[in-house]
């Protein structure tokens, strides 16, 4: 087992390398830092003088990938490519166009995402699998029918929808919270409590659904025949057995994202002005800031594989296949 | 000499390209039974079909705004001809008046004055602030305009009329051409109809089709004298906005899946069948594209693509033409970053259908793997890549609205869900509230997401094996 | 003490609900075994599990009553239900792989039902367990008991389903084809176990099966179900005596056995009517060979015959005329000419990975020095249980599996390290058809266009009409209309499959047939067609067999040579005669002897094994044979035994015979 999960951390490092090439190759060779200078500075600024000063004070003056100029190990490590996409393995991701350390920012701005996300994530997840389970429990009836008919009306609703309409009606209509911002301490609850009901509510339909097709799939199977040819209640038939069992797709699905919500949620953070990853994201993307973008797509691929690395872990608790393989 | 002439759009070209597509696959399906049964099955059920006649109105609209033409300019004669920059689809001529008569700002749905209260010159000289007249909505009211309730209550009752007896007219129809089909000869096509002992969910479809005809044809007799629903900021009709809006979502829905439909199914397929190296760097290239969180990719990607266009102004002749390679480009990077999940599916069933006794039993015969794997492998994927498909689609065209509104998704000056809502949010802040264009676009987004969604529903159980 | 009278059950399908059982009666004393015999899809399972009431989603239970000890099972309340199942009823499955829940372990899953029923938990739970384990034969109980299923061998994977149904104390024990899925040593320790219980509990059991073998090792009475009736109610003596309702006779004169030899098997034409097509008379009418006028239009009522024998049936005639519509097909004596196939040391070798680097740590040894050969026209049978490497040979052979080493020619040529293109060329000689009807042909594609693919492969200018024409014989060949050409394989049988596919490997003029267990997954009256089917293409054709097979019955019928297989080896081979009747290895006797006979007289002697096949990943040192042997020596530890002729054709791998 254990040789199990020290070949998947091995198997980590050639996807980070790959997701730093193709990420050093979006923004460096597709595009110029010329390019993007003369984007930065609008078209009225462009003069050569002013992309070479743009390119200078942040380092994208160098070579891409080899220093023919330089000596030793220079050759390699006094280029764009070393500067500033293999330091990024180290944690060193520059500065942003305003000049801030990103990694400073990164660190300080993964706690408010994390306050919403970690909510609705726990609280998301109990409420579907609980109202998938009661489907499953309920199948063929008129109950289980609705809820599924339910959970299609709900997914087919824009999530756009969700913010903008449960904002008007609980914040602008209601007066029951604040209608975005952020405060610390315990004040914070007065924040958090609608970013995560919406949250929640918006991710229903799908997941449910999701949950749904699992727990049908398995209740259709022989063991589950066995279970009751034992006279067990259909109750303990589900949360014994079927559970069990059906926890092994969700976990696959469901595993992978805990690490993610570091990074919060681009949509909630920036309609409710929560100062965390996913509003510094939209802000960057908006200002059109590179670097921080490019932080991004590195920290989230990072921690998308840590993801991975827990969803082959979790697997070993669940499956006894697995653990004693 | 034409008074027009005919532009081709990119956009335009895989549109007309998907519906000849659709065209010969249906040619296919006609000629091979197990696929045919399936989309009877299809056919048979009620929902679907229901879904599928609201999909089929959309993809209309869509299509109508897929022609596009400029005008010719009135020019000297024996000049050479030249034309009008605006770029028009037939859509647009068909709703020239939604599309010309704009008020100068919001206005209200059915309403005869402004939103906001302008100084306006009273005849007799001098100012008064007030709510001015709109200059089409309710015109022909004259200063009767305590009457709108009753004028469009009852233009909206004659329409509705009118719509009832074309609707008729295509329940007679449907009747008599069940009435030709073998089947229960007691009982004529209407009473089957009626009934529903077709194979077809003719019903379904029927009342679908008056639920549509009794909604759309009032709605547009009322859009000659009113904004049924409101007009925008510029005063632009609300209606006409969500009409446009149809097209962008469907490319962004049906092209998307196109682009990166052949990549997922032939690396899928080859990564399956050959197994081994191959296997590994198509499972690695994968893998590595999935680690990137998807918006973020997407982002980076189209600000790159932004760089990109920004810096070549002179590859695009018109505004339309920018906006439309845009949108193209954007569903190629839509494309690229979600075939994964699709060629995982594939990749794996494709390992199960190897180890196949029929598959061995031609590779007894030596077939070539070329042939093995169109003649039997691609054949019995199908049936994944139609689900996914239609799948997708309503996934893509509610990502659509979250992109535009985070800045990277069709360009700003491009009609679609997203544009809408994300011009029109700012003003929910406003006393009163500016809710019509929020309304409209969500509402609108609403009928077609749910309609895919059921259509697909109706799919994936004719098609997928362990639901039949 | 189980009392069932007119039951019926329906599946419901859109609007109606069809009749899967409709309207039987039987009774089951304590401590008595009752089979219930019949085909696939007659409604035998459908009846065990409406009388648990644990039909699948879709089924009703249409009417009847079933009494346990005088209590009304169809009208308990769901609860009180759930309190006789798995205590005072209890049930065991076909399938012990999928039958049990793979995250429990197997302590947890018997502990269920104890607490369920008899409210025992904690160590006097944990006694029981033990016991139970002992008491089905489970050695090292105690380390059983913290394992999960998937750390179990597939019979005892049984012992642990049958454990569980004993838990509870039932009065009645309810087996659906407890040992199909098994191999034949391993049944035969399941049947005595099962036996033994019984007898000893004083049980009342229900064995579902469609093996006569094991109604006449097990039963004390048989039912014979057809089309969701019963046809036949007997006492075991009576059944296999007298059998009196022409399917009963049928059934039995479709067995294929030594007996039978060169005579054509009879079979029964037509199928079991659909569900929805139900004909009003008696159901067996269409395909009966003593029909009369009214048996068509007239349900059969109930005949007793004798004591504890009734039949429905009109006809009153006593046996089937025997050999009527038999006659030889087959010379059985055709000398073995030079032959055609030669296999040298033939090895496949899958490499096992492990480890940090997945590193080739070892290899399963699916074949291991495997040599035979075969002349033109005649039948080699390679036989052998699950996993000994049998389908390996077979698809080393024709290179669908890359052979490790060894040799295999045909005529002169050496298939293995061949160039691809030549291969192609080569392949003609030798064709296969599969075991599962259902998965080896291509759904998406015509019956024409299947049986034109290898000529169309291996003779790409043939013209499409003289193809078309090829491909009408062949249909013709093999017994089926004209029109199967343009039609898919969802619209034929599985029998109709099979023919199917034997129609596709005869399409390239093959000189060698590989048949790999090309029955197994038919009911006994398809089997017959298929043998008679095979024998007649051998008589007109000519062409050689290679069958690969676990049945010893089929054979006893078909094969003029014999090669049993155990763990990768050749262990014993010789003509049929000798292997059958004389047989030297070993595990041949006990193979031969674990084979439950369909005759009153069939339970002679019984060799039985400890045990089952071990992993050709880690086969056992010296002989392979030595842990399960009755009669292993030092010597057999140490080293693998040479070849020992018995007879010019016949020899054995065993130290007993040096």
């Amino acid at each position: 087992m254990l040789a199990y999960i020290v070949r998947r951390f091995l198997y980590a490092f050639p996807i980070l390398i790959g997701v730093n090439l193709i990420t050093f190759a979006l923004f460096f060779v597709v595009n110029t830092p010329d390019d993007m200078a003369r984007m930065q500075l609008g078209v009225k600024r462009v003069t050569p003088e002013a992309i070479e000063r743009w390119k200078a004070e942040r380092g994208y003056d160098k070579p891409l990938m080899l220093n023919s100029d330089a000596s030793g190990t220079k050759v390699l490590t006094d280029t764009i490519f070393f500067e500033k996409s293999a330091r990024m393995f180290v944690g060193d991701f520059g500065r942003a166009e305003d000049g801030r350390d990103i990694a400073h920012e990164i660190g300080k701005r993964m706690g408010p995402s994390l306050a919403i996300a970690l909510p609705t994530f726990i609280l998301g997840l109990f409420i579907t699998v609980s109202f998938a389970l009661t489907l499953a429990f309920f199948r063929a009836t008129a109950f289980d029918f609705w809820g599924v008919v339910l959970c299609v009306a709900a997914m087919s609703i824009s999530g756009l929808f969700y913010i903008i309409g449960g904002q008007y009606l609980i914040s602008k209509v209601w007066r029951l919270v604040p209608i975005s911002g952020f405060g610390d301490g315990l004040e914070a609850w007065r924040f958090l409590i609608l970013p995560v009901l919406i949250g929640v509510v918006s991710g229903i339909g799908s997941s449910t659904r999701w949950y749904r097709t699992i727990f049908l799939e398995e209740v259709n199977k022989d063991y589950v025949r066995t279970a009751r040819a034992k006279g067990l209640p259909e109750t303990l038939v589900f949360f014994r057995h079927i559970l069990r069992n059906a926890l092994i797709p969700i976990l696959t699905g469901v595993v992978v994202v805990i690490p993610l919500l570091f990074m919060g949620s681009l949509l909630t953070e920036s309609f409710f002005g929560i100062p965390g990853l996913g509003s510094y994201t939209i802000d960057a993307i908006n200002a059109q800031d590179f670097a921080v973008v490019r932080s991004m797509v590195f920290i989230g691929s990072v921690l998308y594989i840590v993801g991975l690395i827990l969803t082959d872990i979790s697997y070993t608790v669940v499956d006894p296949r697995i653990r004693f393989e | 000499m034409m008074p027009f002439q005919i532009v081709v759009l990119w956009s335009d070209m895989l549109v007309w390209l998907l519906v000849a597509a659709g065209v010969g696959l249906g040619v296919l399906i006609a000629r091979n039974p197990p696929l045919r049964a399936a989309w009877r099955r299809v056919g048979a059920n009620r929902v679907g079909m229901a879904a599928a006649t609201v999909l089929l109105t959309f993809v209309l609209v869509g299509l109508l705004d897929s022609l596009h033409y400029h005008l010719r300019m009135e020019g000297k004669p024996g000049q050479p001809a030249t034309y009008a920059i605006e770029v028009l689809s037939v859509l647009d001529a068909l709703a020239t008046p939604l599309r010309s008569r704009n008020e100068k700002t919001y206005s209200e749905p059915f309403a005869t004055r402004l939103y906001a209260k302008e100084s306006i010159d009273l005849p007799g000289g001098g100012t008064t602030r007030d709510y001015p007249r709109l200059k089409h909505g309710g015109k022909h009211l004259g200063d009767d305009e305590g009457a709108v309730v009753e004028d469009a209550g009852f233009t909206a009752f004659r329409a509705a009329a009118i719509a009832f007896v074309g609707w008729l007219g295509l329940v007679a129809a449907a009747g008599a051409l069940v009435g030709r089909q073998p089947g229960d000869a007691a009982l004529s096509g209407l009473q089957r109809i009626w009934r529903g002992e077709t194979d077809f969910a003719w019903n379904a479809v029927l009342a679908t089709l008056a639920a549509i005809l009794l909604v759309v044809v009032p709605l547009f007799w009322l859009a000659g004298s009113y904004h049924v629903f409101g007009t925008d900021k510029v005063g632009q009709s609300v209606l006409y906005q969500v009409l446009k809006s149809v097209r962008t979502g469907l490319i962004i829905g049906l092209v998307t899946t196109l682009v990166m439909l052949p990549m997922a199914v032939l690396l899928g397929i080859v990564a399956g069948y050959f197994r081994g190296w191959v296997d590994d760097l198509i499972q690695y290239i994968y893998t590595v594209l999935n680690s990137i969180p998807g918006v973020l990719l997407i982002a980076a990607a189209v600000l790159m693509m932004q760089v990109v266009i920004d810096t070549h102004p002179q590859w695009f002749s018109t505004a339309a033409e920018r906006a439309d390679l845009r949108l193209l480009a954007l569903c190629f990077i839509l494309g690229i970053t979600s075939w994964t999940g699709l060629c995982r599916l594939l990749r794996g069933e494709t390992l199960k259908l190897r180890e196949l006794e029929y598959i061995q039993a031609a590779q007894a015969f030596g077939v070539s793997n070329g042939r093995i794997i169109v003649r039997h492998i691609l054949p019995n994927l199908m049936h994944i890549v139609i689900i996914a498909l239609v799948m997708d689609f309503s996934g893509l065209v509610l990502a659509e609205a979250v992109l535009s509104y985070v800045g990277i998704g069709v360009d700003p000056t491009m009609t679609s869900f997203g544009t809408m809502i994300n011009n029109a949010r700012m003003e929910l802040g406003r006393e009163p509230v500016v809710w019509w264009s929020l309304a409209a676009a969500f509402s609108a987004m609403f009928i077609l997401v749910l309609a895919a969604n059921l259509f697909a529903d109706a799919v994936r159980d004719a098609f997928d094996p362990r639901a039949a | 003490m189980l009392k069932i009278e007119n039951l019926r059950l329906g599946f419901a399908a859109g609007k109606q609900t069809l009749a899967a059982v409709d309207g039987i009666s039987f009774d089951i004393a304590k401590g008595e075994t009752f089979a219930l015999l019949g085909e696939s899809g007659c409604g035998k399972s459908a009846t065990a599990q409406g009388i648990m009431r644990l039909l699948p989603a879709a089924g009703r239970i249409l009417g009847g009553s079933v009494r346990l000890a005088d209590e009304d099972l169809l009208h308990l309340p769901e609860a009180a239900m759930r309190a006789r199942r798995g205590g005072r009823m209890a049930m065991i499955f076909q399938e012990p792989a999928t039958s049990l829940n793979p995250v429990l372990t197997v302590g947890r899953q018997i502990g269920e039902v104890l607490e369920r029923h008899l409210g025992l938990i904690g160590v006097p739970a944990r006694e029981r367990m033990l016991e139970l384990l002992r008491l089905v034969g489970i050695a090292d109980p105690e380390r059983r008991l913290d394992e999960y299923p998937f750390q179990l061998s597939g019979g005892m994977k049984q012992r642990v389903m049958i454990a569980i149904a004993l838990a509870g104390d039932p009065e009645l024990l309810i087996a659906d084809e407890p040992t199909t899925a098994l191999d034949v040593t391993v049944q035969a320790q399941i049947l005595d176990l099962l036996a033994r219980l019984q007898a000893e509990r004083g049980m009342g059991m229900l064995l579902i099966t469609h093996d006569l073998g094991v109604v006449a090792r097990m039963a004390h009475r048989i039912g014979v179900m057809y089309a969701g009736e019963l046809v036949e109610l007997a006492s075991r003596e009576a059944f296999f005596s007298r059998p009196r309702h022409p399917y009963t006779q049928a059934l039995f004169a479709a067995l294929p056995e030594v007996s039978r030899r060169g005579l054509k098997l009879t079979t029964i034409p037509g199928q079991v009517p659909s569900l929805s097509v139900m004909p009003n008379g008696c159901r067996f009418a269409e395909r009966c060979s003593h029909v009369m006028p009214q048996c068509p239009t007239v349900s059969p009522p109930w005949r007793e015959l004798a004591a504890a024998h009734s039949v429905r049936c009109h006809w009153d005639g006593e046996a089937l005329a025997e050999g009527m519509a038999r006659h030889s097909v087959t010379e059985l004596d055709i000398e073995p000419a030079r032959p055609f196939l030669e296999v040298a040391g033939l090895k496949v070798h899958f490499p096992i990975r492990r480890g940090l680097l997945q590193r080739t740590v070892g290899h399963v040894r699916a074949v291991d020095g495997v040599s035979l050969s075969i002349s033109a026209g005649r039948t080699l049978a390679l036989v052998g249980e699950s996993g000994c490497g049998k389908t390996t040979v077979g698809k080393g052979l024709l290179q669908l599996l890359k052979p490790t080493a060894g040799s295999v020619k045909v005529g002169q040529r050496e298939l293995v390290g061949m160039r691809a293109k030549r291969l192609r060329a080569a392949r003609r000689h030798m064709q296969m058809v599969f075991q599962d009807p259902f998965a080896s042909l291509n759904p998406r594609m015509r019956v024409g266009e299947i049986i034109a693919e290898g000529m169309s492969a291996l003779a790409p200018d043939t013209s499409s009409q003289a193809r078309n024409e090829a491909v009408l014989t062949l249909l013709r060949q093999v017994g089926l209309p004209d029109e199967a050409l343009g039609r898919y394989p969802h619209e034929f049988s599985g029998g109709q499959r099979q023919r199917i596919a034997i129609a596709r490997a005869l399409a390239v003029q093959p000189e060698l047939l590989i048949c790999d267990e090309p029955t197994s997954a038919l009911d006994v009256s398809v089997q017959a067609q298929i043998l008679n089917l095979l024998k007649k293409l051998q008589e007109e054709l000519g062409v050689a067999y290679l069958f690969i097979t676990h049945n010893f019955a089929v054979v006893e019928y078909l094969a003029h040579d014999v090669a049993v297989m155990y763990l990768g080896r050749i262990v014993e081979q010789g003509r049929a005669e000798e292997v059958l009747r004389s047989p030297q290895h070993p595990y041949t006797q006990a193979l031969l002897s674990a084979v439950p006979v369909p005759r009153l007289d069939g339970a002679t002697a019984v060799i039985r094994l400890a045990g089952e096949t071990p992993s050709p990943a880690n086969p056992p040192s010296g002989c392979h044979f030595h842990p399960r042997c009755p009669q292993a020596m030092d010597v057999c530890r140490q080293r693998y035994p040479e070849t020992s002729d018995v007879s010019a054709t016949h020899f054995v791998h065993c130290h007993l015979r040096a």
